[in-house]
C-alpha cells in the first residue's frame, strides 16, 4: 500500500473507534436525532466542528494547509441536499456511519451500502442530464461565509461557538 | 454531564471534540505527506466502489462515463479512510461488548414490524436516493457536516440545513404512529 493508502487507512480506523465510542453510527441515534428524540448526533458533529474549526483556521492563516470549500451550486445543494435527507430518514444511515454501523454488527447496514453503492452508479449515468439541468442553474463558487459577509472567519467562529453552546445547554436542559 | 454513557461508551461531546482534534491533524498530515490538504468525507468513495464493480463487468461503460472519469475510480486516500472506518468501529465494539449483531433496528420494528425483507428493502432505496443527492450536492454529513462546516462553507451551512430539514420531515413522516 502508498502512503497515502496507510494515511487513509489509519484515519479512518481513529474516526470509527471514536464515532462507535460516540455511540453515533447506530439507527437509533441517526433516526432518534430526526424525530428531535436524541439528540447524540447532534451534539458529537457539533463538538467535532467548534474543536475542528479552530486548529483548521489556524492552519490556514499561517498557510500550512489550504481551506477548501465546495461549490455552492444553488440547485446542487439544495435539491441533492433535500433528496438526501429524504433517503437518510429511511436508511437511518449516512455514507460514512453506514460502514461503521456494518462494523458494529449492525448488518442490515449491508443493505444501505448496496443501495448507495447503486447509487451512485444511478448518478453516473444522470450526470449528463443534471449536468444540462440541476447543476447549470446557478453556481455561486466555492465561496466560505467570510468572503460573502466581508468579515473575518475569527468573529464568525467566536459567535458560532457561543450559539452552539446555548444549543448544549438547551440540550441538557431538555434532556435530549 | 458524565465523560461515560450507561452502556460503555463516550459523551458524545468528548468522542466529538476527539474527531475535531483527528480533522485538525488528518488535514496538516495529508498536506505533508500527499502534497494536499484532504478533508475527511466519505460519499465519493462509493462512486469509486460502483466504478470498480462496473468496470468488472462494463469496463469501455466506465471509461465512458464523464462522471466515472471525473472522478477517477481508483483506491485513494478516503476509500481507505471509509475502509477505516469499518475497521475502527470493529475494534471499539468488540472490545467494550457494545457490537451487537442487528437484522431489524427497533424504532424500525415499532413501525413496520420484525422483517427483515422490508427493512433491506427501505435501506437499499433509501440508501440510492440518498446518495444521488450526495453527489449532486458534492458531499454528505462527513465532507458538508463536518468539514464543510469546519471551514464555515456557505454550501456546506445550507446543504446541512436542508438535510436536516428534509430528514426531519421525512422521518416524521415515516416512522410517526397515526394515532
Amino acid at each position: 500500500m502508498s502512503t497515502e493508502q496507510w494515511l487513509g487507512l489509519v484515519t479512518g480506523i481513529l474516526f470509527g473507534f471514536l464515532l462507535q465510542k460516540g455511540r453515533v453510527l447506530r439507527f437509533e441515534k441517526q433516526v432518534g436525532a430526526l424525530l428531535i428524540q436524541d439528540m447524540t448526533i447532534i451534539k458529537f458533529m457539533f463538538s467535532a466542528i467548534l474543536v475542528g474549526m479552530v486548529g483548521i483556521f489556524l492552519l490556514a492563516d499561517l498557510e500550512i494547509i489550504k481551506l477548501s470549500h465546495k461549490p455552492m451550486n444553488a440547485g446542487a445543494i439544495v435539491v441533492g441536499g433535500a433528496l438526501f435527507g429524504a433517503g437518510w430518514a429511511i436508511m437511518g444511515f449516512c455514507p460514512g456511519t453506514s460502514v461503521g454501523a456494518l462494523g458494529e454488527g449492525r448488518w442490515h447496514a449491508l443493505f444501505a451500502i448496496l443501495g448507495m453503492i447503486v447509487g451512485a452508479a444511478v448518478f453516473a449515468e444522470l450526470y449528463p442530464f443534471f449536468k444540462s439541468t440541476v447543476l447549470a442553474w446557478k453556481d455561486f463558487g466555492k465561496v466560505g461565509l467570510s468572503d460573502v459577509l466581508g468579515i473575518s472567519h475569527w468573529i464568525i467562529t467566536a459567535v458560532f461557538w457561543v450559539l452552539v453552546m446555548l444549543l448544549f445547554a438547551w440540550f441538557e436542559k431538555k434532556r435530549l | 454531564m458524565t465523560w461515560k454513557t450507561k452502556d460503555g461508551g463516550w459523551s458524545p461531546y468528548l468522542a466529538g471534540a476527539l474527531v475535531g482534534l483527528l480533522a485538525i491533524v488528518s488535514a496538516y498530515a495529508t498536506t505533508q505527506w500527499m502534497g494536499k490538504t484532504n478533508y475527511l468525507g466519505a460519499s465519493t468513495t462509493f462512486v469509486r466502489a460502483a466504478g470498480i464493480f462496473e468496470q468488472k463487468v462494463a469496463s469501455e461503460h466506465v471509461a465512458g462515463n464523464e462522471y466515472f472519469t471525473k472522478t477517477k475510480i481508483k483506491i485513494d486516500w478516503q476509500f481507505m479512510l471509509v475502509a477505516g472506518i469499518f475497521l475502527g468501529a470493529l475494534i471499539s465494539s468488540a472490545t467494550d461488548k457494545s457490537f451487537k449483531a442487528e437484522g431489524v433496528p427497533p424504532i424500525w420494528k415499532e413501525r413496520f414490524g420484525p422483517s427483515i425483507g422490508k427493512r433491506a428493502v427501505g435501506s437499499f432505496f433509501g440508501g440510492i436516493v440518498a446518495m444521488v443527492g450526495a453527489r449532486l450536492a458534492d458531499g454528505c454529513p462527513s465532507g458538508h457536516g463536518l468539514s464543510g462546516m469546519m471551514q464555515l462553507s456557505v454550501s456546506s451551512v445550507v446543504a446541512l440545513a436542508m438535510f436536516f430539514v428534509f430528514g426531519v420531515l421525512v422521518a416524521n413522516l415515516v416512522y410517526q404512529r397515526r394515532s
